[in-house]
């Protein structure tokens, strides 16, 4: 009976053991967070003094400041730019306020599905994202994201009306509803060098005229041949905007209301015709006219190659910008203009597929008989907070959003090249000493101001596709299919087919008449 | 259970006159029968643990084949699909991506998928031949040779001029060809490692630090490097006129930067497990090989090769399991591109579900499980087998 005996007791000294073990974690105690000494650099707005301030925690007895104890978990991608300037203010937040802001980073490419992964199995781990608000459809149709509109209007540090119409009505707002706070404004321009060229290009026809001109020259002087154009192709990065950029000039004309990614009736792609076949024409050309690793390039690596003199065009969002005038890394400074992007003489018959030149009645909004089409590319980093957060966290969120958009932090932000963030305020626009202290010249704010105040208020201004899923139709299709073109996998027939027979898949896939009543909503034609 | 255990066992009671009652002798009947599965008893959790580990996941992910994700007021919801997924890669949209672009192969390509047919006919008539037929080997070896004809004919028709190689192309170049570069420097090495050279340790050291960098990093190192117009090795393609040209833009050229850094990353692994085996091998044969009158070549080939034939087998099994899983070298290298020339089976999952297609990404992955247990099973049973037989 001994051997029973030792047997039975086996069996429950194992079962117990397994007991234990699953029940065990639940009864680990909770990290604790360390004392908080922090000791930040502050760039205070409008007076460039720098102030070092070192913060202890409050001792428990004395009044708590108003988050204390608060941690504010923020995701966003790699960076440096958007992270940096989010790192740099938590510390003066927390200083503030006590709550603590966390950053966390991930690459570009994962960013879109690591927040989405994280709100649906619940795990909430991050209760701000900073992300691109043309995402927004698949977050707030899930519910994941806090309804900010009586915030937004209620706030005084953010000071809401100061936001630009476009940003604030558009970018930040879903079916009515403002989900996210803009940090940043992006559209797409083209920058030249001043020194080498007087007139930026009208036309895609003339950019691709002056990069042949240029390319292979040696434009900073150090004995090495240089490039005519610079721009990020690299796949699975940001590059595949800037084909968008291109065909925007051929396929809308009609206005913001045309739309120029699907057909308004019948949502069928518009990437199967004479226009868009044309940009991928311009576009090849344009990628044999720059860097021999161009296709590998992403738009961190031609900032550089710009910024330190060896390209004579580029397209880009805002940040060559003051990146130009950042005297460590600069070889450029004052020699940089910024256009808006070049428009096309002929654009699309949307009824037989074919190009047509500009008349009064094809293209109502061009300009000396030239159709531009500036794309507002992305849309601008902006801030969102997770519904699922507590209260308190939440309430610590957003004012943290709303102290880094304020002016008083964003205006200076926008100065600097680093941050990437972008002008998007009103006041950001109209204050120009602002950029004449960070460095630029009263010509060159000027000029670049200039342009993004002209692709803003365009009446022809291209919105970004914002309907569910696009980061499928943009990233997956659009993105393969243009690298396969570059790369001579696929020819110009090729590949309009496979982005068209992509587009149409995940359009079916998840309803025709829902995806084209999103469509139609982002264009305001159903207003 | 100790041999005084067993040796007191349930037989003799008492004096060993009386005769046992009915019910002792089915207690103890019982306490045989446990004492038997005693082990299996106490193996059971562990079992069980492990199985919630690493099948409970494989059956989910199955599942999530076949399944469509959907973001749906208040969450997502999961819309059982089919076999769509799988559809797509194989006749759908994707297949082009998967598969490649089908062109007719050149002479060549004829020619090598003629010969690879006719060595799996050839290796099905040697089989039948040697008499030890089985009904499971049979079959075994006829899907094989079918599975072998079928990569052949894929690949002499994606590999073509006017063809294109899919992710499962490349993915089997990168195994392949890595495989035996890094196998055969791997030897070379370790021969050399072997002899009694003045500073052998230190080279020792050396050539196993490739394999302590983190792949992102050998992959970072490796863009650097082939980077013409920056890199380090600028002064030379500038001296050479090749500033200008990239090497990485072109898809063979970007392949075969992967391949280099791949071989380079795991060359090592070959090279350590190699020296190992070369260092343990018996001295006699050699010794009495050398007295006999054999070259260094007869010595190698007849008496060092064979020794370390088992070996080397479960080497390359352990590499060619490791190698269908490479995805960080053309990611941060290449980002899969130019097009998607350098893009592997794990990366193709991984672009898809970037997207948070789940469903379609999980097919890839379960695509990529079938072709890796396909080939592992194969190689196992068919060439491993032989070879440690010969040696």
């Amino acid at each position: 009976m001994k051997r029973h005996l030792a047997l039975t007791l086996g069996l429950l000294v194992a079962l117990s053991l397994i007991v234990t073990a699953c029940g065990g974690a639940t009864a680990s105690p909770a990290p604790t967070s360390p004392p908080q000494v922090v000791e930040v650099t502050r760039i205070v707005a409008g007076t460039p003094e720098t102030v070092t301030l070192q913060v202890t925690a409050p001792p428990p007895t004395e009044a708590p400041m108003k988050y204390a104890g608060v941690t504010v978990n923020v995701l966003t991608f790699t960076g440096p730019q958007i992270a940096e300037p989010l790192q740099r203010h938590g510390p003066e937040f927390e200083a503030l306020t006590g709550a603590h802001i966390n950053v966390n980073i991930v690459p570009f490419s994962d960013l879109y599905q690591k927040a989405l992964t994280d709100f649906a199995t619940g795990t909430n781990s991050y209760d701000i994202i900073v992300f691109d608000p043309q995402w927004m459809g698949d977050y707030v149709s899930a519910g994941y994201l806090e309804d900010l509109t009586d915030k937004v209007k209620s706030d005084k540090t953010i000071e809401w009306d100061d936001i630009g119409p476009f940003f604030r009505d558009f970018s930040a707002t879903y079916e009515g509803r403002v989900y996210t706070i803009p940090l940043d404004g992006d559209f797409h321009m083209i920058y030249y060098r001043t020194d080498l060229i007087k007139e930026p290009p009208k036309t895609w026809d003339d950019y691709v005229a002056l990069a042949t001109q240029f390319q292979g020259k040696d434009l900073n002087g150090d004995g090495k041949a240089d490039y005519g154009s610079c721009i990020a192709m690299a796949r699975s990065q940001q590059s595949y905007w800037f084909i968008s950029s291109v065909a925007s000039a051929f396929i809308q004309s009609q206005g913001t209301g045309q739309g120029a990614f699907f057909t308004t009736d019948t949502m069928q792609p518009l990437v199967n015709n004479d226009a868009f076949g044309k940009a991928l024409d311009i576009y090849k050309t344009i990628s044999t006219l720059g860097p021999p690793d161009q296709l590998n390039l992403n738009v961190g690596d031609t900032r550089g190659l710009f910024t330190s003199g060896r390209c004579a065009l580029s397209m880009d969002w805002g940040d060559i910008g003051p990146l130009a005038t950042d005297k460590t890394t600069s070889t450029v400074i004052d020699k940089v203009g910024a256009a808006v992007l070049p428009g096309s003489k002929e654009v699309l018959d949307r009824a037989t597929g074919k190009l047509v030149p500009c008349d009064e009645k094809t293209c109502p909004y061009a300009i000396d008989g030239v159709n531009h089409a500036p794309f507002a590319a992305f849309g601008g980093w902006s801030g969102a907070i997770n519904k699922a957060s507590k209260d308190e966290v939440k309430a610590a969120a957003f004012d943290f959003l709303a102290y880094v958009s304020a002016p008083a932090q964003s205006n200076v932000d926008v100065t600097i090249g680093k941050t990437g963030f972008n002008p998007y305020r009103t006041s950001q626009f109209l204050n120009r000493e602002q950029w004449v202290e960070s460095g630029m010249s009263a010509v060159a704010a000027s000029n670049y101001l200039g342009a993004i105040e002209a692709s803003l208020n365009s009446p022809n201004m291209v919105l970004d596709l914002r309907i569910p899923q696009n980061q499928y139709y943009q990233q997956t299709v659009l993105d393969t299919a243009i690298a396969q073109f570059l790369a001579g996998e696929l020819d110009k027939a090729a590949t309009m087919k496979q982005i068209e027979d992509g587009w149409n898949a995940k359009t079916d896939e998840l309803g025709r008449d829902t995806q084209l009543a999103a469509y139609k909503a982002t264009l305001g034609v159903t207003k | 259970m100790s041999v005084a255990d067993r040796t007191q066992g349930p037989t003799p009671r008492g004096s060993g006159l009386e005769p046992p009652s009915a019910l002792s002798r089915s207690l103890d009947a019982l306490a045989a029968r446990l004492n038997r599965r005693a082990g299996t008893a106490f193996l059971l959790p562990g079992v069980l643990v492990v199985l919630f580990l690493s099948i409970f996941p494989l059956i989910v992910s199955l599942y999530i084949s076949l399944v469509r994700l959907k973001f749906v007021k208040g969450g997502f919801e999961l819309t059982f699909v089919g076999f769509a997924n799988y559809a797509k890669l194989l006749v759908g949209i994707d297949h082009v991506h998967f598969l490649g672009l089908l062109a007719n192969p050149s002479p060549l390509g004829w020619l090598v998928f003629g010969l690879v047919v006719v060595s799996q006919v050839v290796l099905l008539v040697q089989y039948f031949r040697t008499g030890k037929v089985s009904v499971a080997g049979t079959v075994g070896r006829i899907v094989v040779a079918l599975g072998v004809s079928a990569g052949a004919w894929l690949i002499v028709h994606t590999l073509s001029p006017a063809g294109r190689p899919g992710t499962v192309v490349v993915t089997l170049l990168y195994v392949f060809v890595g495989i035996i570069v890094q196998y055969l420097l791997g030897l070379g090495l370790a021969l050399l490692c072997a002899q009694h050279l003045p500073g052998r340790r230190f080279f020792r050291v050396v050539f196993l630090l490739p394999m302590m960098i983190t792949p992102v990093g050998v992959a970072y190192l490796f863009r650097m490097l082939t980077d013409t117009s920056k890199g380090p090795f600028y002064p030379i393609w500038n001296a050479l006129g090749l500033a200008n040209t990239s090497w990485v833009t072109n898809p063979w050229g970007a392949r075969a930067a992967v391949m280099i850094g791949d071989i380079w990353q795991w060359t090592p692994f070959m090279f350590i497990v190699l020296v190992a085996a070369l260092e343990s091998q018996s001295v006699e044969p050699v010794e009495a090989a050398v007295v006999d009158g054999a070259s260094r070549w007869q010595i190698f080939w007849e008496i060092t090769l064979p020794e370390i034939l088992p070996v080397s087998s479960t080497l390359i099994l352990i590499r060619l399991i490791e190698a269908f899983k490479i995805v960080d070298l053309p990611n941060v290298m290449t980002n899969g591109g130019p097009g998607t020339a350098t893009e592997s089976l794990t990366l193709h999952a991984y672009t898809i579900w970037r997207t948070l297609d789940i469903g379609g990404s999980a097919a890839v992955a379960y695509m990529l499980l079938l072709i890796v247990t396909f080939i592992g099973v194969a190689y196992a049973n068919l060439i491993r087998q032989r070879l440690v037989e010969r040696a």
